[in-house]
């Protein structure tokens, strides 16, 4: 008797967990189909290859147009440049801050970059539109400081903390032996670190750029606020749209055509984003598998 | 021990899906309590240039009418429009006038209040009026530099608002510069647009008279200055209807058409023009 009850309860919660479990592949499943089904019909009105690569956007002319080549080309330099910018000072901060810094100074910056991952995208934009955009066309002389260089630069202090953070982690993972082995043989600290210690973590590293470049290239909130939002083809002082900022900025009013071409642009960046997370987790199992 | 726990947190997340199906029933049941006595929910969606005009009078008409909420839904106009004909809101707004097949499709419109579109500039710049004709030039890309039109030497910085926006057509439409405008910087709020043009003294923007704060400077056009005087005669050129889009044929529910009807009337006049825009009811 009390073995069939504890196996009832045992099931019980095992079915509990299941159905919670269950609710996050739901989830994924349901936008998935969504996003396919709502994406596909434009798609084909349009013709693939003059959605991708079509240079001009007017989806509310007499005579509209769906080119999404501006977008895209816009979320890759956008994301390559706040990669660009942003992994060097995020992976010497994590190189200092897993090896380098004494006790006290590692815990006050790690606080810090934990707080700056807390920070709300719209509040990055709300900072940047009122600071940056004008100090852009300030310190340039150009017309206008809402750009692509603004968006850029909001980019990569956000993703700072992801790219910190993941390296951080891969880096304190490598064996101590590794590094006493180093400095025994006569290396110094520093040689020991970036000969030793960064390329044992190098693909726990790649991981973290990966990791930047998702949160990047899906940000929509933030560069809406300080790129212009004007589907220009991407030049660093031009005002330009992303692939997220596309779909955001014209949901709210869209109908017909227009709002079916938003839905496809949304399956464009989900499959961005997808490609993305195939990258992360190929690096993060090879890494598994190598030690 | 640890199986008491287990049972109690089973038995409390099962009570909480029943809990949560018990609410939403009860949800439903209550929409449809319209008897007599009018009390209930009027539902409103539609365009963010009138959020002021309809919070103002939902706000006036629930002193009055204790039983009955008017909610509003700021979701654009067409958003608005596509609610009213799916039955998702009882009363659809919309700052412009209806399309010839949003008409056909069995859509009624009333035109609530007039709203001048206001050209802004950075209180900074000398410029203080401009023609319709200007305008269209500078919008266009004809017109470049604010010194062709009496300002500083500086490059214009074109601000307008995103595709579909309803101050965006309706710039457009009265300026006659529909899918020309070359835009630098494309927002997607009144409030956006005003705060940009307040930080670059280079700027030009539009938005609803009705939102226009000390920070920026209205542009008088063709000599005259946007106020509601200028707008009710129609001298002031820039200017749009905030419309009540209904279904054609269906009846509002009671409260529905309580609210309508007080909207449309000579009493709201005052709370109208308190929030900005120029009532039309006589």
């Amino acid at each position: 008797m009390k073995v069939k009850t504890k196996n009832l309860i045992e099931n019980i919660v095992h079915g509990i967990f299941l159905v919670l479990g269950l609710v996050t592949v739901a989830s994924v499943l349901m936008i998935t189909v969504y996003l396919i089904v709502s994406g596909i019909p434009a798609i084909k009105e349009i013709g693939l290859p003059n959605f991708l690569l079509g240079k001009k956007w007017a989806s509310t002319a007499a005579e509209p147009s769906y080119g999404i080549l501006p977008f895209i080309l816009t979320s890759v330099y956008g994301t390559a440049g706040a990669i660009v910018l942003g992994v060097p000072v995020g992976f010497m901060a994590a190189v200092y801050l897993a090896k380098m810094a004494n006790k006290r100074v590692r815990t006050v910056v790690v606080e810090a970059v934990s707080l700056l991952a807390g920070i709300p995208s719209v509040v990055y934009g709300l900072v940047g539109m009122m600071v940056l955009v004008p100090g852009i066309r300030k310190v340039f002389n150009v017309p206008d400081g809402a750009s692509l260089l603004a968006a850029i630069i909001v980019l990569a202090i956000m993703i700072l903390p992801s790219i910190i953070k993941v390296s951080m982690t891969s880096l304190e993972a490598v064996p101590r032996e590794y590094e006493d082995a180093s400095l025994a043989l006569g290396a110094t600290p520093t040689e020991t670190y970036f000969r030793v210690s960064v390329p044992a973590a190098k693909s726990g590293i790649a991981a973290a750029v990966v990791l930047g470049v998702g949160r990047a290239i899906g940000e929509a909130m933030a560069v809406m606020m300080v790129s212009g939002n004007a589907p220009n083809m991407p030049e660093l002082f031009q005002s330009v749209r992303f692939l997220t900022t596309a779909v955001a900025s014209e949901m709210s009013y869209s109908s017909g055509l227009q709002r079916q071409a938003l839905f496809s642009i949304a399956l464009v960046l989900f499959l961005f984003i997808m490609l993305i997370n195939a990258t992360l987790n190929f690096l993060l199992k090879r890494d598994k598998s190598n030690g | 021990m640890k199986k008491l726990i287990s049972l109690v947190l089973a038995a409390l997340m099962a009570l909480t899906l029943f809990a949560a199906c018990g609410k939403s029933d009860n949800g439903g049941t209550t929409d449809n309590n319209d008897n007599a006595e009018v009390t209930g929910t009027v539902s409103t969606d539609g365009s963010t240039s009138m959020e002021k005009v309809i919070m103002s009078l939902g706000e006036a008409f629930q002193a009055d009418n204790k039983g009955i909420t008017v909610g509003y839904n700021p979701t654009g106009s067409g958003s608005g429009i596509t609610a009213v004909s799916e039955g998702r809101c009882d009363i659809g707004l919309a700052s412009r006038a209806l399309k010839d097949d949003e008409k056909a499709s069995g859509l009624k419109e009333t035109v609530l209040a007039l709203d001048g579109i206001a050209i802004i500039v950075n209180p900074e710049n000398k410029v203080s009026d401009l023609s319709i004709e200007q305008i269209a030039k500078i919008y266009t890309g004809e017109i470049t530099n604010w010194k062709d039109v009496g300002g500083a030497d500086a490059e214009i910085v074109l601000i307008g608002r995103e595709a579909g926006s309803g101050t965006r057509d309706g710039f457009e439409s009265i300026t006659d510069t529909k899918d020309a405008c070359k835009y630098r910087q494309e927002l997607t709020s009144t409030g956006d647009v005003i705060t940009t043009v307040a930080g670059n003294p280079n700027a030009i923007g539009y938005a609803s008279l009705a939102s226009v704060k000390d920070t920026v400077k209205a542009l008088s056009v063709g000599g005259v200055a946007p106020t509601e005087a200028t707008v009710s005669d129609g001298t002031y050129a820039v200017q749009r209807p905030f419309v009540l889009v209904t279904k054609d044929g269906t009846e509002l529910s009671a409260a529905a058409q309580k609210f309508f009807e007080y909207a449309t009337g000579a009493a709201a006049a005052d709370v109208i023009s308190a929030a900005g825009a120029v009532p039309v009811a006589k």
